[in-house]
């Protein structure tokens, strides 16, 4: 085909479009719909993997009560899931005198404001973990806890959602969920508000251990079966009573953490090692592939029903346009540039509809990510290059493309003679 | 050589009953270059099988139909398409104009799918069918003696050898179609192309020195509907 055809057929195919242009906005409206939500389950997806996987998680392994790697990592670092149980305190210790250990931290949970998870731990929360390297849980406003007051320091996200500031108190509640009937006396004060990290650490109200286990109705059996001990104020805790629900750990060389792991998995029966958790989310991942793929293959095919629903659009339009082609023909235009008109304005439907999804993948992407922020604290940006960005439109314009050939095939056929006579 | 000559050219439908109907049995026509001349074609003459088989948009079963001594007939149908939109101008009845074109935008079309664009010769065609100013107007904007003009410019777009004009005042009155007529014969004549109008309006018929009567010419056309064989 010349340029100048070229170039004629597409002004035609502008301009039929233009002057259908109801069909062919709710036909661009479908195929941007289509376009928007494939591109939004591919990025989510992979967003997500990767965050959970491979994310800001700053710890390379979690030590806790025997039962489930995956729970432990889901209620510890990603403040999700129940706690698998509690281990002795010794454990805690046992880590933190271990050489080839870099970091330990306690973890003791069960406990909520408002649905959101209260840990109780040390102040190396604060002061020596890293959520990313050089970057640590730092207040925007106040201080971190005196370990030994009822202080709470709260994560950006508790303070956005729940308006909470430094100064402010609050009675926590017992159990993961909230539950007004199940509040405990005591109160903490707020005496600091964390900057934002984009890390399920936002989503965290951190207390002190020791405030944790002397709130009421908390009773400590330092993990086993064994006389209960209730915390009276004034009066340390001995070690023995305590428990921990799990140790947070950095190793400084893996080796180490592997000799851990065959010692604490495979020789212990009390307490399970998970570890390394990227692993252990990536076998999450894994076991619901499955509903991923069920995803991706809806996305797909509601990109096919679109490129169903552009062909249905021209071939309404084609009874009333044999007149058109058959003068395109007298013209001197060949039946495969008649055809050519069909397929170029299918694929700039799909072109358009293409474009117009980029919004829709935006929109998408911003509730998505809303959501997987306030449910998760996972952070999911719509601009992170994913190739479906590139590969959705060109695909999406391919398809209607090919899906062109149907009305093209029919434009093709047109009877010239016929659509040239005068109307009646 | 004659800018139109039909040789021997014979053209019949299958009819639904399974024969066949001989609509068209010329065995010989010609134009020369620049003339002009009318040819009265009444219903069942066989008009619009003749002006399709000049065009190329008819193949006939027997014959030639040469346009500058190019048999349109005997060229593959890419090669009748492109002969057709370089060297014949069409004017209808029913102007069958691009409704989604402007007036303009119809000369140019005409001339992306024949001999190439040339935006200043079709400024100058539209002006010289007195539509200066209505460049962007719409068919539909534009009354029908105007759209007749601006199709009159689109058959000389490419500078063709033969313009062929069917019935082309018939859907106009008597002043627009006298004034149509008189754009149509100048502007021809000023391209140097051959005019060929089919026609049965006395009134057009007048207009020309060369009349002649398809019926007449047609061996197969009968006062009613044809002859059968």
């Amino acid at each position: 085909m010349s340029r100048g055809r070229f170039a004629g057929v597409w002004l035609l195919a502008g301009r039929s479009l233009r002057q259908h242009r109801l069909s062919t906005a709710l036909t661009a409206a479908c195929t941007a719909l289509s376009v928007g939500l494939v591109m939004a389950i591919f990025s989510i997806q992979a967003q997500s993997r990767d965050a959970f996987t491979g994310g800001a998680i700053g710890f390379d392994a979690v030590l806790g009560a025997r039962g489930s790697q995956l729970q432990l990592v889901l209620n510890t670092v990603f403040h999700l899931e129940t706690s698998p149980g509690n281990i002795p305190w010794r454990y805690y210790k046992a880590m933190q005198a271990n050489p080839a250990v870099a970091l330990a931290i306690p973890y003791a949970v069960g406990d909520n404001f408002h649905g959101y998870r209260l840990v109780g731990t040390e102040p190396s929360i604060f002061t020596d973990f890293e959520y990313q390297q050089g970057r640590r849980l730092t207040p925007a406003q106040g201080r971190v806890f005196d370990p030994a007051a009822r202080d709470a320091v709260v994560g950006a996200t508790v303070a956005r959602k729940l308006g909470m500031k430094v100064g402010d108190s609050f009675h926590p509640y017992h159990g993961l969920d909230y539950d007004p009937a199940a509040m405990h006396d005591e109160v903490f004060t707020v005496c600091g508000v964390l900057a934002p990290t984009g890390t399920p650490n936002d989503r965290v109200v951190w207390i002190p251990i020791d405030s944790f286990y002397r709130m009421s109705g908390h009773v400590l059996r330092g993990a086993g079966q064994g006389r209960a001990y209730t915390a009276r104020d004034g009066q340390a805790i001995p070690d023995s009573a305590k428990e921990v629900s799990a140790v947070m750990l950095k190793f400084r060389d893996p080796q180490a953490a592997m000799m851990l792991s065959q010692m604490i998995n495979y020789q212990g029966t009390v307490a399970t090692l998970a570890w390394p958790i990227p692993k252990v989310m990536a076998e999450l991942f894994d076991k619901i592939g499955w509903a991923n793929r069920v995803l991706a293959l809806v996305g797909l095919l509601v990109m096919l029903v679109s490129a169903a629903a552009t062909v249905a659009a021209l071939v309404n339009t084609l009874d009333a346009r044999g007149r058109d082609f058959a003068i395109l023909r007298s013209l001197g235009a060949g039946r495969s540039t008649v055809a050519g008109l069909m397929v170029a304005e299918s694929a700039a439907i799909g072109a358009l509809g293409s474009l117009a999804g980029f919004a829709v993948y935006a929109a998408i992407m911003a509730v998505a990510a809303a959501l997987l922020r306030d449910s998760t604290g996972v952070l999911i940006d719509a601009a992170r290059w994913h190739p479906v960005l590139a590969l959705a439109p060109l695909g999406m314009t391919l398809l209607s493309a090919v899906a062109g050939l149907l009305p093209a095939a029919q434009a093709y056929r047109t009877d010239v003679a016929s659509g040239l006579s005068p109307r009646t | 050589m004659p800018a139109l000559e039909l040789d021997g050219v014979k053209k019949s439908y299958a009819l639904p009953s399974g024969g066949v109907h001989l609509v068209l049995d010329l065995p010989r026509y010609a134009l020369a270059d620049g003339e002009q001349a009318a040819l009265e074609g009444p219903s069942g003459s066989g008009k619009t099988t003749f002006l399709n088989c000049c065009a190329g948009i008819l193949r006939p079963d027997e014959g030639r139909v040469l346009i500058g001594g190019i048999d349109i007939a005997a060229l593959p149908e890419s090669g009748s398409d492109a002969l057709r939109g370089r060297s014949l101008g069409y004017v209808f009845q029913s102007f069958n104009l691009l409704q989604g074109l402007g007036a303009l935008e119809n000369i140019e079309l005409a001339m992306r799918l024949g001999a190439g664009l040339d935006r200043a010769r079709a400024r100058a065609l539209l002006g010289r069918v007195g539509l200066a100013g209505k460049e962007q107007h719409r068919p539909s904007q534009l009354s029908a003696g105007q759209q007749q003009r601006v199709a009159l410019a689109r058959a000389l777009a490419n500078r063709p050898r033969v313009v062929l004009a069917d019935e082309p005042t018939g859907n106009l009155d008597a002043a627009a179609a006298a004034e149509a007529l008189t754009l149509l014969r100048e502007a021809c004549a000023e391209a140097g192309a051959a005019l060929l109008v089919v026609s049965h309006d006395p009134r057009v018929l007048a207009r020309f020195r060369r009349r002649d009567r398809l019926a007449r010419l047609n061996r197969a056309a009968t006062p009613a509907v044809g002859r059968s064989r």
